[in-house]
């Protein structure tokens, strides 16, 4: 059953339609759990003991951050699909995400920066998780030149799987590195297998943001895969109907 | 109100990181939005200078 919808929503006409019909109710969704989320981490969250409201950075940093990991992985893992069973949509999710990912990362890192003035008295040390984070930015970046360096998009796809593939080392090192190393970034106080160390009001704001960007993603990456497919397929059957309905 | 925007000193930072993130977000809405209507518009030329020729 479950495959069977894959099997069906990759092919390219019928992924087309039914992204186009999703993508008003995600825009919905988001907007509704990005209100609450703003709400809840501008308003209605205390300030911290510690840092006052300056803390408040984290429901737009920690998101972000996040997205840029999961994000890559999504990534490394539809291209990784794309090299073994050439399926076109795989390699178009894959690429699409690249520059969602880079977004994210890159906010990640400087919304950080904008955190660590205020608290550690610096924009930037090179510690174990800003350098790694600054790693994926590259790696991301790495994906994106080379995937528009090269002319036919299916070769460029499979060796953009690759990169991204054995980039995915970086990943475990960004999550661990607060605790493998000294650093100064604050360690898990989510993730971790206890119970998470803040407080119920002002982690439901940030589980509500983290939300808001993952439907962004994904809106984002409907949105460039639907692109990115029109401008492979150009030829095809199924676009001469669709352009008949456009005009 | 005024406080709210304060943000106990913090304003600056806060505000940076917020407003940032909203610009970066929308641009990565609109950017394949324009680009959607850009490859339509494109592929239908290209089909009615297929048919003339």
């Amino acid at each position: 059953m479950f495959m069977r919808f894959i099997y069906k929503f990759s092919s390219p006409p019928y992924f087309y339609a039914i992204s186009g019909k999703m993508l008003p109710w995600l825009t919905a969704l988001f907007l509704v759990l990005l209100g609450y989320g703003l709400y809840g981490g501008l308003v209605t969250a205390p300030a911290d003991y510690q840092q006052g409201d300056s803390f408040r950075i984290i429901y737009v940093h920690v998101p972000a951050a996040w997205m840029s990991m999961f994000i890559y992985v999504v990534m490394a893992i539809s291209g990784g699909i794309g090299l073994v069973w050439r399926i076109k949509l795989a390699e178009i999710v894959s690429i699409s995400s690249a520059s969602v990912g880079a977004s994210f990362t890159f906010l990640a890192l400087v919304t950080g920066s904008l955190w660590g003035k205020p608290m550690w008295g610096t924009w930037w040390v090179w510690d174990a998780r800003l350098t790694s984070e600054l790693i994926l930015l590259f790696l991301y970046l790495g994906v994106i030149g080379l995937y528009s360096g090269i002319e036919d998009k299916r070769t460029a796809s499979r060796a953009v799987a690759i990169l991204a593939l054995v980039g995915v080392v970086n990943i475990p090192i960004i999550h661990y590195s607060v605790e493998w190393w000294n650093t100064l970034h604050q360690g898990a106080t989510v993730t971790k297998l206890d119970k998470p160390s803040i407080h119920i009001d002002m982690l439901i704001p940030l589980l509500f943001m983290a939300g808001a960007f993952k439907v962004y993603y994904f809106i984002a990456l409907l949105l460039r895969s639907r692109n990115e497919l029109l401008e492979r397929e150009q030829n095809a059957k199924w676009i001469d109907d669709l352009l008949e309905k456009v005009k | 109100m005024s406080e709210f925007f304060a943000m106990g000193g913090y304003a600056f930072y806060v505000w940076t990181a917020y407003g940032l993130t909203f610009v970066l977000m929308l641009l990565g809405i609109i950017k394949p939005l324009l680009a959607h209507k850009h490859i339509l518009r494109s592929l239908i030329f290209k089909r009615k200078r297929e048919k003339t020729s």
